[in-house]
Order: structure tokens, then C-alpha cells, then sequence
């Protein structure tokens, strides 16, 4: 696969991603919050909660239930986009509480809610797994209890080539894209998608390629959440 | 030794603490032979176990703590204290005027009015009820005088200290006397002054909760 690589628009490596930084606890009024930057994806996740479940029939005895909205803002893509949730919105914002449903203590907190806002700044390619990552960031920065952090990130087929971290160009002109989620620790997949047409050598050097992805995504985000919790530096900047 | 020790480590979601046969006491969950932290926070490794001292998170009222709350809503049986938890503390009136309290007879404005500040324990909660709050005890019922200020509910342990030493540091150098609630309120009586640098106290150790020297940078800020 190294051998013959074709260039990429943005001239990264098949296996490269774009610049990442996420950090966290960027919002003040809400629990937990964070704010990656991904390639040209700019994205903020804010959680609030646990809380009370409003409406009340929603509420369920045993465990916490998850709301999530996904939301572009207007000044997010070329031309305007009308602020209401299109359809996409509502399928992603599903999407995202189902990827990283599974890594919440649930049962530990019945009777609440959990709420993710994830708001898109800029968007570039890739942004519902950006969101992730960024919701999972922010979901333990607001200390709620989880078994793992939760990392996304997808892979995909440009020009005949299998690569890892599709953005917007190569999503329009490639054949394939398949974001994932993945909790690292236990290599678990909890988000597959896939548009387009893969073989099963491609597929499988694809998940191959997204799951390394996943992991470097996933030391990020414990940079950032050590960053904003043990770095003693930080913490003297905070107290001026 | 080695049943002595006790080792930490900072530790996020995820992170596995320890691996062998432990016994898993607070915020870690046990997968196979892992110990697995589930928050952000310190690890301690004890004899008896593994905990996570959270740095984060909100306070989950437990039976018999001590708590500051709020009054935020009451109608003719019960008062609402916002304790800042996931549910409101609920105060019945007969937990206040005793078994013989009716409506229409006892005034419950005469007791706690909306806006109104208490000191309350926790007498029961569990998952299908809200908390249900005394004011009945030692130390307990309205606050009249004092000033309350906050602090993440996880790091009140730090402000207590082992055995009540650092409440009792502070106390002695700010001439304040301070009542803790578990919920990350603390409750500060005594001169402006004093006051000041409890609060000052108690700030620098929610910033440094994670630090081991915190003893000696609470001394050096309140002996200035």
C-alpha cells in the first residue's frame, strides 16, 4: 500500500490526519464543555447535567437518559445555512448520543438527563466525528462516570487509494467515506457508517487505518483533559 | 511495606488504575482482572482498595450528610432547597413543627420564607425519591448570620483534611468558624476580615485540590 501513493489534495500522507487541538472546559456556564478544532472544523460540546428530565414522561426510573443536538450555525458553510434542524442535523445529532451512549455509567445517575449541545462553528469534512470526540471530551470534563472515552474518526477511498481522514474535498470527489467510533481501551465500535463502495481488502485496511486514527484521537483528548486538570502552570493562570 | 503504601496517580476515564485483584470502593469499575477509573481525577491505591478522587462533578446526596441549601420553592406541606444536586432536598413541614403539624394550623412562613439559607442533614435518598431533608440537630436550621461561598462538592474532603486538620488550620488562623456542607457549600462566621481569608483558603485548595504540599501553601497564604 506505501509503495505508489497518489498525492492528496491537501498533500497529507494516506495515513495522516489533519491538525487536530481539542481542549477543554472552554464554556463556563455549562458542566463540561470542549472545543476541537479539526482540520478546518471549528466545534464546540457543551453537557449540562445530570438534571432533572424535562418533559417528565420522558424520564426512566432505573438509569439517565442522553439528549444530543447536533447544530450548524448559519455562518457555518459557504452559503447560509437556515438555522433550523434539517433532517441531516436530526440524523446526526442520533447518531452521536448513540455513539457515545454506550461509554456512560447510565444506571449510576436514574431519573436524569444528560444533555450534549454540539454546535458547529466551521465545518470541513468529517465533523460528525470531530463531534464526537469533542462530545466525549466534554462529557467527562463535566465528571460524569464512563468507561472509556469515546474517539472517532473515519477512513475512506479517493482516487482508487484507501485514506485515513476524509475531508470535504475528497468526501465530494472520492467513492467512499466511513466515519467510526470507537472506544479505545476496550476496542469496541460504537458508530459504523459507511457511503460508497469498499472490496474487502479496502474495508479492512480501512478500519484498520480509522482505528489507529481513533487512538491517536483518543491521546489527544487525555492531553487536553490533563491539560485543564494537572497541569499546575494552568492552574496559576486561572487564579490572576 | 507493602499493605501500607498508598500510591496515586491521575488518572481520566478509562485509564486502567491497576490491574490484578482489587477491590474496587469509588468511581472505578472492575472489567476482568482491570481496575478502571470512571472520572477524572487522583487514584489511590490502598490495602483495602482502589478509589478515584474525583476532581469534577456533581454532588449525589447521600444519607446523613450534612448540606446548605437554598429555599426556592414551598407550598402549605413542603419547602424545596436547591442544594445544587440533580433534584431539589425536600423539607416536609411536619420534619420542621414535629408530627402535630397541619396546614392550616401552623405557619409555614413563619419558619423558612423563598430566599432563606439552612443548614440541613440528609435523612434519606434513594433512586425513587427525591431527598428528603431535617432540620432537627446540633448545628442544623436557618442561617442568620455568615457568608456562604462554594466549591466543587468532590474536593470538600480536601478542605477537612485527615481528621478535621485543615478546617481546624483555617479556623485558627481566620478566628471564622466554618460549617461544611457536603454538597461543596461552606458556611463561614466571623469577622470581615477573617472571613476573607477563609475564602481565600478554601479557593486555593479548589484549585490545588490535586496537589499533596497543600497543607503548606494554605499555612503560607493565611499566616501573611
Amino acid at each position: 500500500m506505501s509503495e505508489n501513493n497518489i498525492e492528496r489534495i491537501s498533500g497529507r500522507a494516506p495515513d495522516e490526519l489533519r491538525n487536530v487541538s481539542i481542549k477543554a472546559g472552554v464554556i463556563k456556564n455549562a458542566d463540561g464543555s470542549a472545543l476541537i478544532e479539526f482540520g478546518k472544523n471549528k466545534i464546540i460540546a457543551a453537557v449540562f447535567g445530570p438534571k432533572e428530565v424535562h418533559p417528565k414522561h420522558m424520564m426512566v426510573s432505573n438509569r439517565a437518559i442522553i439528549k444530543c443536538r447536533y447544530h450548524m450555525m448559519p455562518f457555518s458553510t459557504d452559503t447560509r445555512k437556515r438555522p433550523n434542524l434539517s433532517r441531516r442535523e436530526i440524523e446526526i445529532s442520533k447518531v452521536i448520543r448513540e455513539a457515545v451512549q454506550p461509554a456512560i455509567l447510565m444506571e449510576n445517575y436514574p431519573r436524569t438527563a444528560i444533555e450534549i449541545y454540539v454546535e458547529i462553528l466551521q465545518s470541513d469534512g468529517g465533523s460528525r466525528c470531530a463531534a464526537i470526540n469533542a462530545a466525549s471530551t466534554a462529557l467527562a470534563d463535566a465528571g460524569i462516570n464512563m468507561r472509556d472515552l469515546v474517539a472517532a474518526c473515519a477512513a475512506g477511498k479517493v482516487n482508487g487509494q484507501v485514506v485515513l481522514d476524509v475531508d470535504d474535498q475528497e468526501d465530494k470527489t472520492g467513492e467512499a467515506d466511513m466515519p467510526i467510533a470507537m472506544l479505545p481501551n476496550k476496542d469496541l465500535i460504537t458508530l459504523f457508517q459507511l457511503d460508497g463502495n469498499l472490496s474487502k481488502e479496502e474495508f479492512d485496511r480501512a478500519l484498520e487505518l480509522a482505528k489507529i486514527g481513533c487512538n491517536k484521537l483518543y491521546n489527544l483528548q487525555k492531553d487536553a483533559l490533563s491539560e485543564k486538570y494537572f497541569n499546575e502552570n494552568n492552574k496559576k493562570e486561572d487564579e490572576e | 511495606m507493602k499493605t501500607n503504601s498508598i500510591e496515586r496517580k491521575y488518572v481520566v476515564p478509562g485509564d486502567v488504575v491497576i490491574e490484578g485483584d482489587h477491590n474496587p470502593i469509588a468511581n472505578v469499575i472492575k472489567e476482568g482482572n482491570k481496575i478502571i477509573s470512571t472520572k477524572i481525577g487522583m487514584a489511590e491505591i490502598a490495602y483495602n482498595g482502589v478509589k478515584v478522587i474525583p476532581l469534577n462533578g456533581t454532588y449525589v446526596p447521600r444519607t446523613d450528610d450534612v448540606v446548605i441549601g437554598k429555599v426556592v420553592e414551598m407550598n402549605g406541606f413542603a419547602w424545596e432547597v436547591d442544594i445544587n444536586s440533580w433534584f431539589f432536598g425536600i423539607l416536609t413541614g411536619s420534619a420542621v413543627f414535629g408530627r402535630g403539624f397541619s396546614s392550616s394550623k401552623d405557619s409555614m412562613q413563619s419558619q423558612f420564607k423563598k430566599g432563606d439559607c439552612l443548614v440541613a442533614k440528609i435523612l434519606s435518598f434513594d433512586r425513587t425519591r427525591d431527598p428528603l431533608m431535617s432540620v432537627s440537630g446540633p448545628g442544623l436550621g436557618k442561617i442568620t448570620e455568615g457568608e456562604i461561598t462554594h466549591i466543587t462538592s468532590s474536593k470538600i474532603p480536601r478542605v477537612i483534611g485527615k481528621k478535621g486538620a485543615m478546617i481546624k488550620l483555617i479556623e485558627e488562623h481566620t478566628n471564622c468558624h466554618l460549617t461544611i456542607g457536603q454538597n461543596g457549600a461552606i458556611l463561614l462566621k466571623g469577622t470581615e476580615d477573617g472571613r476573607l481569608k477563609a475564602k481565600s483558603a478554601i479557593e486555593l485548595i479548589g484549585n490545588n485540590a490535586h496537589l499533596s504540599d497543600l497543607n503548606d501553601r494554605v499555612i503560607s497564604l493565611i499566616s501573611k
